[in-house]
């Protein structure tokens, strides 16, 4: 009887799906979605860069890049979410790496329009690689929205750590913060090509 | 069967009489009534708070008229579409018009458009009936009713008259590249649902 009895109390604690509210589920996509621009460092270091090029062009592009790569970016994310192919996506990552490096490096002053064309071409690569690597079952918008406020904030971070340029050493420091990204940019390429 | 052994099914019978089963309860329920309820959907869906907060930045970009237009055309048009949702619920979700409300809104406050403040009031007019006919059928099912809906329009009433008020007011210029920029990350937002709702893995 006693087994019986213990039988029974384990089976009343069997614990089971309960969905409390439909909202269920929401607050991992959005988790997620702030979790995944930070999770490779090849599209950290091509954001950040972002945010120091254009600290190192100063207004208007201090903001005018920032708010160009998200919006081309959240595009090639729409074109990976509806299996739109786009060839050499790694490569392409790799590559803005480099050359947002260099162009840091370089303290490179194009045209405003020719420095927001290159950040929103090497963007949609970046978008592309999101898009396709979204995962089932998380809520949509709730992904999005962790997702804009994360590479935004990267950006931010750039244009944060950008404004040491108005001091000499500062502007050497960002120099060689380029380097660095442009280097990391080469080895992502070489790993993309083998 | 021997009534020993039924006498040993019996407990483990009852044990799975009281295993709990899969529970779906509603929208979204505070325990304070239909009035909170509605207060508590509208500040929990981001489909809603967002486009409203776009069109509220824009309003406050346009200046105070378009502001004062706003902030009494979009909970009337949004009671009015409610009021209709309630009436007649066929649909409480259409992301990809919520995914083209995101993308309209949020560029216009991206690339700061001189609107005229008739052109937003009609804006206005326009996001409160499709929202509010979205948030009707909702709470139809839900069974909020009118005073879930009541507080779902108060709630976006405060949430305009907070939001336009601040941007009016900015005077700094990087204040108001803030508030372009919030309006480009709502546009990518959208960029964003609407690949979802075009994959169909809106959860």
């Amino acid at each position: 009887m006693s087994k019986i009895l213990s039988m029974t109390f384990l089976a009343t604690l069997w614990p089971t799906l309960v969905w409390a509210h439909t909202e269920q589920g929401r607050a991992a996509g959005f988790l997620a979605g702030l979790h995944h621009p930070v999770s490779g460092l090849d599209h950290v270091l091509a954001m950040v860069s972002v945010g120091l090029w254009g600290a190192q062009l100063g207004p208007p592009a201090v903001w005018q890049l920032p708010v160009t790569f998200p919006m081309v970016m959240a595009f090639g994310g729409m074109l990976g979410l509806m299996g739109v192919p786009l060839p050499g996506v790694e490569v392409g990552i790799a590559l803005s790496g480099v050359l947002l490096g260099l162009a840091v490096l370089a303290e490179w002053r194009p045209p405003l329009w020719a420095a927001g064309v290159i950040v929103g071409f090497f963007a949609i690569f970046h978008g592309h690689a999101h898009g396709t690597e979204l995962p089932d079952g998380a809520s949509g918008l709730l992904y999005s929205i962790g997702f804009v406020m994360a590479t935004g904030t990267l950006h931010a971070v750039g244009i944060g750590i950008g404004m040491i340029h108005r001091w000499g050493w500062g502007r050497v420091a960002l120099r060689v913060a380029g380097g660095l990204v442009a280097l990391a940019g080469a080895f992502f390429l070489w790993r993309a090509l083998a | 069967m021997t009534g020993r052994t039924l006498r040993r099914a019996i407990g483990p019978g009852v044990a799975v009489l009281l295993l709990p089963a899969t529970s779906h309860a509603h929208l979204v329920n505070t325990g304070l009534g239909p009035f909170y309820d509605g207060v508590s959907h509208f500040v929990l869906t981001p489909e809603d708070v967002l486009p409203a907060l776009a069109l509220a930045l824009l309003a406050g970009q346009r200046g105070s008229r378009a502001g004062r237009y706003t902030l009494f055309a979009l909970p009337l048009a949004w009671l009015l579409g409610g009021l209709l949702g309630l009436a007649r619920p066929t649909m409480s979700d259409a992301p990809a018009l919520t995914a083209v409300s995101f993308l309209a809104l949020g560029g216009l406050v991206a690339a700061e458009v001189r609107l005229r403040p008739e052109w937003v009031r009609g804006l206005a007019a326009v996001l409160g009936l499709l929202h509010g006919y979205l948030n009707g059928s909702a709470i139809s099912q839900a069974k909020l009713g009118t005073l879930g809906l009541v507080g779902i329009v108060s709630t976006l009433f405060l949430v305009v008259a907070l939001a336009a008020a601040m941007v009016v007011r900015i005077r700094v210029p990087w204040g108001r590249i803030a508030v372009r920029v919030a309006g480009s990350w709502i546009a990518a937002m959208g960029l964003l649902l609407l690949g979802w709702s075009l994959r169909g893995a809106t959860g």
